[in-house]
């Protein structure tokens, strides 16, 4: 649980129920495939049964003399893109890349690809029919390992792909085509002589498997292309205006055609940013004349959405006796997937910042392999590097025998302290984080029992600014209209709507958040990379002081004085001579002062944040004939800078646990030589369930973040980054045994303790 | 694909008649033949539990049964759970404690809650943690819905 001070706002660090609560727990809430419209039909895609071949020829006429079958659409019917790269909101893509993916064109480059939609009458149909499209293969070989796809005889996956140079590598010589698309170095310092300076070295590799974000409403879209040539698209998406100018520019219609409307979202975790099915649907309707649904199957979701990638890493740490780290070498390379795109960047800048490390270096590669093209997941690429990092600092603490949160806080990156790739920090809570857990009584209770064992583990992740718009009009009852673009997946419209509510000296309750369509609020960047609490919420204060200088005017002008005499107080506008209107009496006035008040509020994405730190303390229990291992206690620490609604971070930092308990213990793509991932099921995959896992208790740390009124920090992202290192070392504290694999599943845990 | 059937049930206590194919699930029909769309789906192969409604007393998940299997059946829904404008014990619950993030597993969690509940008025952790164990939620960890099932029950208990 949390343990909070006495909260120094009225509204921020309070506990309302969320405005979108009651829908949720009533089955009113509308999800994306919960959307009917009149003369809806229903669409299915086929799906490519190989991981790597090339398409001789599609032929749909069987499936078009089903009765029933109201269109059918290949790649032919989407535009052609040619290389052009297009910046969407979160990271640049090519759009060559962005279509064959949608629908394939000359190959097929994993099992699940699309090639093909049919749209019917109903699904059955529409599903029978999809049977019926012939395709001609001509079979390749399929390229499943990263380290294989980097060997310059491997078969080549993208022809047009040439590798990209991104820090101080140098830039591609040949101009052959590779699978590796970008290549990263960092410097800092002078790494030879940092290790030249320890007494000890650790080094090991890590190998993690391909895992998804797992959320359970899959992805879905609905599509009308009218006869006016505007197209409504309803669907579960993290970024509505990214959705809209994706949809667009493959498309190839003006941007102002497509109307996105966001419906309420089933989980997201990084998967739903990339559009998949929106032009496809959008392509049926035009054909057919009717409105399209598609709803992606579960097997649908795992081969063919976005998981994160599996990597293969060398990481080497130095250090002195007295244990102040001397230097540090990572090399990481991820598996894009099928077209480049994998955050391996991000985990290039993540691998050593929670240290102050004198000298560095870093290399990453990303590289195409016969897999559905990776995305990001939470915090994307910093639980990879996280697991391998505090994986070998444990081994130090256990060398050197150094007590794990004194080594932590001794060599904790701070206010200052400069990133490998060579950023600056500003204010940061790594420190308190590992106090906060150093101080718990977790940390400090004695654990008995046999092949027991306790590990921590701290973790990074940037947080993204980027930007947003709010408008919130007052209402004539005293209560506000908030209207935003941020698609609410845990609870945003809550803390949105109090920080509004805390600027005007409202109460949550009085304000009314509504998530809208692109036609109907300005920009808005993803709700991801924990921005939207921040940056969404500045552009909200911004809108409530907007408001403030409006009702300024209002009184100033009921008063009959000038507005500098005037000013804004608790919720009120008090006048010189200890006149007092408050918000809800100016409310009642507005129609007759002059109409409406509306305020509105951008963030322009000038403004990026500190970044959230946290460090985990984990209890397992492994059974040495079995391998499996069962987590007995758990404490989260994270620096949130300050919690809007407390039980929301709660939520974001048990959510994200638990996911990366998930993810160290059970979770990965089981693949076969084919490139066949054999376990696209939930059953088979086997996410954490309620019964795998005890509660997960939180400490929430508050290092207020300056460049927000409030001091936030994004909290949702970096929980899952410290789980799968916390439980190795807990692991090896049990039983001896250093894991150098992701997942950490019974068969593999039991190998490593046959060796023993 | 034979004819179509009329099957006759009652759902939250009203009798209903619907029509459909023999390869149609409940879900399906709850869905998109009746429109009562708070039943979710999230795999359709009885994974997940998003899709969880109680037939005859029993809990059950919707994808798995073919809607001609219920013929005479008495079905409870989450929109039944809902007395009129009021609210039960353990949404409250769920809302008071912050026990739902994105929510479309919370239809499904409160529907197996009430079930658990029926037979249990006073679960144990463990005893909520095994019978909730066919619920998948990716976005909360679990914690705070163990803990609203267990408030709900603590209240329904000092009603009683």
């Amino acid at each position: 649980m949390a343990t909070i001070d006495k909260p120094k706002y009225k509204v921020i660090g309070t506990r309302p129920i969320r405005h979108d609560g009651v829908d949720k727990v009533t089955g009113r809430a509308q999800y994306g495939a919960d959307i009917k419209l009149s003369g809806m039909i229903y669409g299915a895609l086929l799906r490519s049964p190989h991981a790597h071949a090339r398409i001789k020829n599609v032929d749909t006429s069987r499936a078009l003399a089903v009765t029933g079958v109201r269109a059918i659409v290949t790649s032919a019917d989407l535009p052609e893109q040619g290389d052009r790269v297009v910046e969407l909101g979160e990271g640049a893509v090519n759009m060559r890349h962005l279509t064959a993916n949608v629908l394939a064109r000359e190959k097929v480059l994993y099992k699940g690809h699309a090639i093909a939609a049919v749209a019917a009458d109903n699904i059955h149909i529409a599903q029978e029919a999809v049977k019926l499209i012939d395709v001609e293969f001509e079979l390749l070989t399929p390229l499943l390992d990263v380290q294989e796809a980097m060997r310059v005889d491997a078969p080549i996956l993208n022809d047009e792909i040439r590798t990209e140079s991104f820090g101080s590598a140098p830039a591609a010589q040949d101009s052959q085509p590779t699978n590796v698309a970008k290549h990263f170095i960092f410097e800092k310092g002078d790494l030879a002589a940092g290790l030249a300076e320890a007494d000890l070295i650790v080094e090991r590799e890590f190998d993690t498997a391909t895992v998804h974000q797992g959320y359970i409403e899959p992805h879905n879209a609905t599509v009308h292309w009218n006869a006016d040539g505007k197209i409504t698209v309803w669907m579960s998406t993290q970024g509505s205006f990214s959705a809209r100018h994706q949809t667009a520019e493959l498309l190839k219609v003006p941007i102002s055609s497509v109307k996105v409307v966001p419906m309420e979202i089933g989980g997201g975790f990084g998967g739903k940013i990339s559009v998949y099915l929106p032009p496809v649907a959008a392509l049926l309707s035009k054909k057919s004349g009717h409105p399209v649904q598609l709803v992606m199957s579960r097997t649908d979701v795992f081969e063919a959405t976005g998981p994160t990638p599996g990597s293969h890493m060398r990481m080497k740490l130095g250090v002195t006796k007295d244990g102040r780290l001397t230097a540090g070498a990572a090399w990481i390379a991820f598996e894009a997937g099928a077209y480049t795109g994998s955050p391996v960047g991000a985990a290039c800048m993540c691998v050593f910042s929670c240290y102050d490390l004198p000298h560095g270096r870093v290399e990453g590669f990303d590289v195409c392999v016969n897999k559905p093209r990776s995305n990001a997941y939470r915090a994307p690429g910093s639980t990879h590097v996280a697991f391998a990092i505090e994986t070998l600092v444990d081994e130090i603490c256990e060398k050197l025998e150094i007590d794990p949160a004194e080594f932590r806080l001794k060599n904790a990156a701070t206010e200052g302290t400069r990133r490998v790739d060579g950023p600056v920090f500003s204010r940061i809570g790594m420190k308190e984080t590992v106090e906060a857990i150093k101080n718990s009584e977790h940390y400090r209770s004695s654990l008995e029992g046999k092949c027991r064992g306790r590990g921590i583990a701290s973790g990074f992740w940037f947080n993204a600014g980027l930007r947003s718009s709010v408008s919130a009009t007052v209402n004539p009852d005293g209560t506000v209209s908030l209207v935003e673009g941020s698609t609410d997946i845990g609870g945003s419209r809550a803390s949105i709507a109090m920080q509004l509510a805390e600027t005007l000296g409202i109460t949550a309750e009085e304000v009314i958040p509504s998530v809208v369509d692109t036609d109907s609020v300005g920009y808005t960047d993803v709700t991801g990379g924990s921005r939207v609490t921040f940056s969404t919420g500045i552009a909200a204060i911004k809108a409530a002081e907007d408001i403030q200088s409006q009702l300024l005017q209002r009184a100033a002008l009921l008063w009959e004085m000038d507005v500098s005499c005037v000013r804004y107080e608790d919720g009120a506008v008090v006048g010189p001579d200890g006149q007092s209107l408050s918000f809800k009496e100016l409310a009642a006035k507005l129609n007759a002062t002059g109409g409406a008040v509306i305020g509105r509020g951008t963030s322009t994405g000038e403004v990026n944040q500190a970044g959230a730190y946290g460090t985990h303390c984990v209890d397992v229990e492994v059974d040495p004939e079995l391998g499996k291992v069962q987590i007995l206690r758990y404490t989260a620490a994270q620096d949130v800078g300050t919690a809007i609604h407390p039980s929301y971070v709660e939520g974001q930092i048990q959510g994200g646990v638990v996911q990366g308990i998930g993810w160290a213990l059970n979770e990965e793509y089981w693949y076969d030589g084919e490139g066949e991932m054999r376990n696209a099921t939930y059953l088979d995959y086997r996410i954490p369930t309620c019964y795998d896992v005890p509660m997960i208790d939180t400490i929430i740390v508050e290092v207020p973040d300056p460049q927000h009124p409030y001091g936030v920090r994004g909290a949702g992202e970096v929980p899952i980054c410290p789980p799968p290192a916390a439980i190795a070392n807990a692991i090896h504290d049990a039983i001896g045994v250093r894991m150098e694999q992701l997942p950490m599943s019974p068969p593999r845990l039991l190998e490593e303790i046959l060796k023993k | 694909m034979s004819g179509k059937r009329i099957v006759s049930v009652s759902i939250n206590g009203n009798p209903t008649e619907f029509l459909c194919e023999p390869r149609q699930t409940l879900l399906e029909v709850l869905r998109n033949t009746l429109n009562m769309t708070g039943t979710k789906e999230g795999c359709s192969n009885g994974n997940c539990g998003a899709c969880t409604v109680v037939v005859d007393g029993r809990p059950v998940v919707s994808c798995l049964v073919l809607a001609v299997e219920v013929e005479g059946a008495e079905i409870h829904t989450i929109e039944g759970v809902t007395c009129g404008v009021e609210m039960d014990e353990v949404q409250s619950a769920f809302l008071e404690g912050a026990a739902l993030q994105c929510g479309i597993c919370t239809p499904g969690f409160i529907v197996q809650a009430e079930a658990l509940l029926a037979q249990n008025p006073a679960p144990t952790e463990d005893d909520i943690r095994f019978y909730l164990a066919g619920n998948l939620c990716r976005c909360t960890g679990y914690d705070k819905i163990v803990r609203a099932v267990q408030a709900a029950a603590k209240k329904r208990q000092s009603v009683s």
